[in-house]
């Protein structure tokens, strides 16, 4: 029955060696030269907020992509880092680099908590129980004190790194999202490559055979559960510093949606797909802000239109068009 | 009997009847969500975007036709039906090949389509809708006031979901169709079109959520965004009721809108998410649902 997302992303996914491929490399550093001159040719602020959402999509694909588990509910490690962040910064006066370490924290408990839960349920179930549980994180968010409601947490002090380097400067505000989005992005990748990405992947494609073989599966999805909510968290604490805000838009179930669309349309299971698809779609909503085409419509027939075009996503219909000589 | 619990009894049957209303729709609901997921195998994320069209086809029926509810309670559900029909015969029927999950996400962005329509042209806010002539006012029932739509709305829903459950389980046509169910290559060499079921039974269950919508349009205001909240808690609601029975999935409907009623009485802060944390334990403690089986 699942037959063919799986034959989709068998021809996508980087190849089952341990060792990085070369055009993931090249394509890696062409990335990097891009990502440390973009603050020159581009408005920072626009570019940052592509790096925090290419981070979440990241962290989403890593769960979608090599896992197989579709989860409908990462708003709620994104939008609930963003509310521990902004109120450990801005109202127990922590460091930067504190509140996003409690925010990511505080994610990676509720992903402990959230993926236990789901993680009893396959397939359709996983994806409404996890849509609901972050519903939950929702509410709580409106109607808790320290979240401010309808408000938020505004005016969001961005402090300096380490005691010393002044973030309210945009280009080392900017330089450190580089470094956080860089560590995460790192972390997925030799996740995917390692022992247990392989054992991530075995279960994607046979669940009940990694089983026979001996896994333990349920720990593998846990575990995998736990690091992407941890690095949804890890994207979700520096949005809050970055933006100086934390507001209800970080964890309605709109944005578990948008991440959803921006890992499709770059490519469910490949390593650089989420980040095209981030810095397209949040161009694309920063264009459509401006003129007077409804976002949501928009985003809606982008999302039909992948589900029945490309399911590959962009990515990775380039690599299969070009993948002849990766496998 | 001047309070029960500490709790004056008006308030605490007022609340109740709160939460018999809810879960009638939770049932109206979770019943279409269960249906169209038996036979296709797919959660249609798009109930709550077609709930909300049913509402407002109603109500744009009233204001652009003078066409009353009661014309209304026929022409909208058959709108929103064959608007399901076209749906799933252009697009969803070419998803049944692959994975499960690529009926959801086009689901969801039909959702955000029909939904971000009318909140284009309509806005935010709710526009009214009234209470048909015949239905208003209300019974003084001794103990608490019932408002005569509200009492409708219940009887309605009731006899919907039993009829919906006679058709299911006791009829050829029912039989036919959990047949399709367990086994649709089969039944399609026993010579019945299971195509044309698929696409009926998907129309059947849309239709279920435009009568909803009408059933709601009076008592909530007609709003682009009645459906998206909703539908998220009817997920949860399918959740713990499990998808493996109709009977289930209505019981499980009103069970849970009445427990959402009590709340508000007792701990109204907690009213928003009671559903959720029931939803956990149930997790917890039988994940199949209360009345689903583990496959």
């Amino acid at each position: 029955m699942a037959t063919e997302i799986h034959a989709v992303r068998r021809e996508t996914a980087a190849p089952a060696t341990g060792r990085p491929a070369t055009p993931d490399l090249l394509a890696f550093a062409a990335l990097l030269l891009v990502l440390i001159a973009a603050p020159y040719v581009l408005y920072p602020v626009f570019v940052m907020k592509v790096l925090c959402f290419a981070l979440f999509a990241c962290a989403f694909n890593l769960l979608i992509g090599f896992a197989g588990l579709l989860s409908f509910g990462h708003a709620a490690f994104f939008g609930g880092a963003a509310y521990i962040t902004a109120h450990t910064v801005k109202v127990w006066g922590l460091p930067p680099e504190l509140g996003i370490l409690l925010g990511t924290a505080f994610s990676a408990t509720l992903g402990l908590a959230f993926g236990a839960l789901a993680i009893r349920r396959q397939g359709i179930y996983f994806a409404m129980i996890t849509l609901a549980l972050s519903q939950m994180v929702f509410f709580m968010a409106l109607q808790l004190k320290f979240t401010g409601g309808e408000d938020g947490i505004q005016a969001v002090p961005r402090g300096h790194l380490f005691g010393v380097i002044d973030l309210s400067n945009s280009l080392s505000m900017y330089y450190f999202v580089l470094a956080v989005f860089l560590f995460g992005f790192v972390v997925i990748w030799r996740t995917v490559h390692s022992p247990f990405g392989q054992v991530l992947k075995a279960i994607r494609e046979n669940e009940p055979r990694a089983i026979s073989l001996g896994y333990r599966t349920d720990h593998y999805k846990l575990m995998a559960f736990v690091l992407s909510a941890t690095l949804a968290g890890l994207a979700g604490g520096t949005k809050a510093i970055v933006f100086q805000l934390a507001t209800l838009t970080d964890v309605q179930w709109q944005m578990s949606g948008a991440v959803v669309l921006m890992t499709l349309l770059g490519g469910i299971g490949t390593l650089f797909g989420p980040v095209v698809g981030a810095a397209l779609v949040v161009t694309l909503e920063n264009y459509l802000a401006a003129s007077n085409l409804p976002v949501p419509v928009v985003i809606g027939v982008i999302f039909v239109a992948c589900v029945l075009l490309f399911r590959r996503g962009i990515v990775g219909e380039i690599a299969a068009r070009f993948g002849g000589k990766r496998s | 009997m001047s309070t029960i619990f500490g709790i004056p009894p008006q308030a605490l049957f007022g609340q109740l009847l709160l939460g018999l209303i809810n879960g009638s729709f939770y049932a109206l609901l979770s019943l279409g969500l269960a249906v169209i997921f038996g036979m296709l195998n797919v959660i249609n994320f798009a109930h709550g975007a077609l709930y909300m069209l049913g509402a407002f086809v109603a109500w744009l029926l009233l204001t652009m036709a003078g066409i009353g509810y009661w014309w209304a309670l026929l022409l909208a559900p058959l709108v929103v039906g064959a608007f399901g029909v076209l749906l799933e015969k252009t697009l969803l029927s070419r998803l049944y090949k692959l994975d499960h999950l690529y009926g959801l996400l086009l689901t969801f962005g039909l959702a955000l389509i029909v939904e971000g329509v009318f909140r284009h042209f309509y806005g935010v806010s709710g526009q009214p809708y009234p209470i048909p002539d015949l239905l208003r006012g209300g019974q003084n029932l001794g103990f608490m006031f019932l408002p005569n739509y509200r009492g409708w709305v219940v009887v309605a829903s009731l006899v919907v979901c039993l009829a919906t459950w006679y058709a299911i389980e006791r009829t050829k046509l029912g039989a036919y169709l959990r047949a399709a169910t367990e086994n649709p290559v089969l039944v399609q060499a026993f010579g019945i079109n299971v195509p044309l079921m698929i696409t009926a039974t998907y129309g059947f269950g849309v239709a279920l959520a435009g009568l909803a919508g009408v059933l709601a349009a009076p008592i909530y205001q007609v709003s682009p965004l009645m459906g998206s909240n909703l539908i998220i808690v009817v997920f949860a609601v399918v959740v713990i009721g499990g998808m493996g029975s109709i009977l289930g999935a209505v019981l499980t409907g009103y069970g849970l809108g009445l427990l959402e009623g009590l709340t508000k009485v007792f701990y109204p802060e907690a009213s928003n998410i009671v559903v959720f944390v029931i939803m956990a334990v149930v997790l917890l403690i039988k994940p199949a649902g209360l009345f689903g089986r583990e496959r």
